[in-house]
């Protein structure tokens, strides 16, 4: 088992990487994206996708499935690409992101991508949609949890602040937010811009459970979703603290590559850099 | 004279004609759709009682979520429980919803083209005493925009509550607009109510003028009519409670046989029916036209009866846009 174990860590690992290199071809060749926050999460929506969720990307509509609900919707190419690898589409269909008639918009659309569940981009609502399927599920004593994908940025937002007082009230257990906790947003650093912190303090206040993981230890993020759901009585956070850019020297912690793809020649040098692990391995 | 198919009440002319707000009829259309489909749920922003959802609250109280004031995550909650197959109506004040949370509505209700209805209260200027803070005037235009958007405007308790039933029916994103103050109850039970279909309730011999109205003030275009017809100038009064998909084909015919038109609604003149009716004549069959309504500007405090008066939406007004209008024929 432990050995088992290991080795499918050791897998995830590998989808990261894989996951990670595909965002740079993919952020190419759409000419505009989100850079330092689709890298920086990379392993958050490796850990859903290939380990997490009880979904079947063949039956993208199955009543059972676990939902994620990407709340940060400019996340949306690091989700396209672990659903690519994931099995919902073909990883061709990649090169189409943003462009015309493409099923892959730009931000997410819902009931265009089988296995997209909700729209966003517009910023702080995730929560809120996340929170109406919860209680459906619960009114329909369903077991399927609910996985919100949140940003540290878009704690900004009033519409956050609505949805997290509600679920705190309505003891919504069935529901996982984890917060991508990477310090950057467009104009700048988090605690610059509008700070956040106390940000535990402050959903606990609300009365929800709080963890806080290493947001690259796919491990550490798997723990904190399996004790989430142990949580009975709240709604649980699980912060987990990332590198925006991950893995790619250049992009780590600098805001500015937050809206942008890379260029050309930044392709060439992330590639690299992810393909020898920043320089630990030769490349192939 | 009245149109004898549509079976108005018999009442309408009599001074005690029964009176009654158009948000008493969706609070019982709510329960009448809550006993059919067990998906209805209701959300509410504090104002429970005032929206008339408290009939629901107490008969299903596990399909009813209180939201505190909290319009925008209100919206999107419901999104998230139409997504899993509820059928969820929201009710609030219409400048709050679906005005506070209009990028809401618009982003995650309409572009997902989710089956959320939602209930604005309290339109038009009958919000009276409140002033114009809360007297929604502009709602029907910033929802009328919205692709996939559907749009009821009832003309009295009783039509509201067979919107509301059909809405809750009807598979996709509605707006259900009602009103604070008691107006008079003119249709019945057997009264036609077929989203989509206007419906003509006064026709004069020889019209020279079709009166297009929405909502209560349906009831003042019929005072309005029958004063005129007395006067020797004959017309044709249209309910058009549903705005948006709008029922060119009734529009249009009306325009032909009337060669003039007169809007009549609680609301800005622009952006709402007025602008959907001449949208509707412009491309198909230009034709001179009047508008009644909010002249750009905004509502004050006062009795609802007196506001009427004074922002020109009362019989006397009606009667002048179309007296006026009749002589570009």
């Amino acid at each position: 088992m432990a050995e088992s174990y290991d080795k499918k860590v050791k897998f995830l690992e590998e989808m990261a990487n894989k996951i990670r290199q595909k965002i740079i071809e993919t952020l190419l060749e759409a000419g505009s994206g989100h850079s330092a926050s689709t890298l920086g999460s990379a392993d958050i929506f490796t850990a859903l996708y290939f380990y997490i969720l009880n979904h079947d990307p063949k039956r993208p509509d199955m009543p059972e499935r676990d939902r994620v609900v990407l709340s940060c919707g400019h996340y949306c190419p690091v989700q396209y690409v672990a659903m690519a690898f994931a099995g919902y589409f073909p990883i061709e269909e990649l090169k189409t992101l943003r462009k015309l008639n493409s099923r892959l918009q730009g931000h997410p659309h819902y009931g265009v991508l089988p296995g997209i569940e909700a729209t966003s981009g517009p910023l702080g609502s995730g929560l809120s949609q996340s929170i109406g399927m919860a209680l459906a599920a619960r009114m329909n004593r369903e077991k399927h949890r609910i996985y919100c994908i949140t940003s540290d940025g878009e704690q900004d937002e009033g519409n956050v602040w609505e949805a997290v007082m509600f679920a705190g009230k309505n003891r919504i257990n069935n529901l996982t937010a984890i917060l991508d906790r990477n310090n950057i947003q467009i104009d700048g650093y988090t605690e610059n811009v509008m700070p956040l912190e106390p940000l535990r303090d402050k959903y606990e206040a609300f009365n929800w459970h709080v963890l806080e993981v290493d947001g690259h230890n796919i491990e550490a993020i798997i723990d904190a979703v399996n004790e989430a759901k142990a949580i009975y009585e709240k709604p649980t956070l699980i912060i987990a603290h990332t590198i925006p850019g991950k893995d790619v020297g250049f992009m780590e912690c600098e805001f500015k590559y937050h809206g942008v793809p890379p260029t050309p020649e930044e392709a060439v040098l992330a590639l690299k850099e992810l393909r020898t692990l920043c320089g630990k391995i030769q490349e192939d | 004279m009245l149109n004898p198919q549509v079976k108005l009440s018999p009442d309408i002319f009599k001074e005690e004609i029964k009176k009654e707000p158009t948000r008493f009829g969706f609070g019982e259309g709510l329960v009448i759709a809550g006993d059919a489909n067990p998906n209805v749920v209701v959300l509410c922003a504090d104002i429970t009682a005032s929206t008339r959802c408290d009939a629901f609250r107490d008969k299903f109280p596990d399909r009813f979520f209180q939201m505190g004031i909290a319009e925008q995550n209100m919206a999107v909650v419901a999104v998230g429980l139409a997504l899993s197959g509820k059928i969820p109506f929201i009710s609030s004040y219409a400048t709050f919803s679906p005005g506070r949370n209009w990028e809401q509505i618009r982003t995650f209700v309409a572009y997902s083209n989710a089956n959320v209805n939602i209930a604005g209260a309290h339109a038009g200027i009958s919000t009276g005493p409140d002033g114009a803070t809360h007297q929604a005037t502009e709602d029907l235009a910033i929802m009328r925009v919205l692709p996939n958007m559907r749009i009821f405007v009832p003309c009295d308790s009783l039509e509201t509550k067979k919107a509301t039933v059909a809405a809750a029916k009807i598979w996709g994103p509605d707006y259900i607009r009602f009103a604070r103050e008691k107006t008079p109850i003119f249709t019945t039970e057997d009264t036609p109510f077929v989203p989509g279909k206007a419906e003509i309730f006064w026709e004069s011999a020889k019209p020279k003028c079709a009166i297009i109205a929405c909502g209560p003030l349906v009831y003042n275009a019929l005072l309005a009519a029958k004063e005129l017809e007395e006067e020797g100038i004959g017309t044709i009064v249209v309910n058009n409670h549903t705005l948006k998909p709008i029922d060119e084909k009734t529009i249009i015919d009306v325009a032909k046989r009337c060669r003039t038109v007169v809007t009549v609604e609680e609301h800005q003149v622009t952006g709402g029916l007025g602008g959907a009716v001449a949208e509707v004549l412009a491309k198909n069959l230009p034709t001179p036209m009047g508008f009644v309504g909010m002249q750009d500007t905004f509502g004050e405090s006062g009795p609802f009866d007196q506001l009427i008066e004074k922002y020109g939406m009362g019989v006397g007004a009606i009667k002048e846009a179309v007296t006026k209008i009749v002589k570009k024929r």
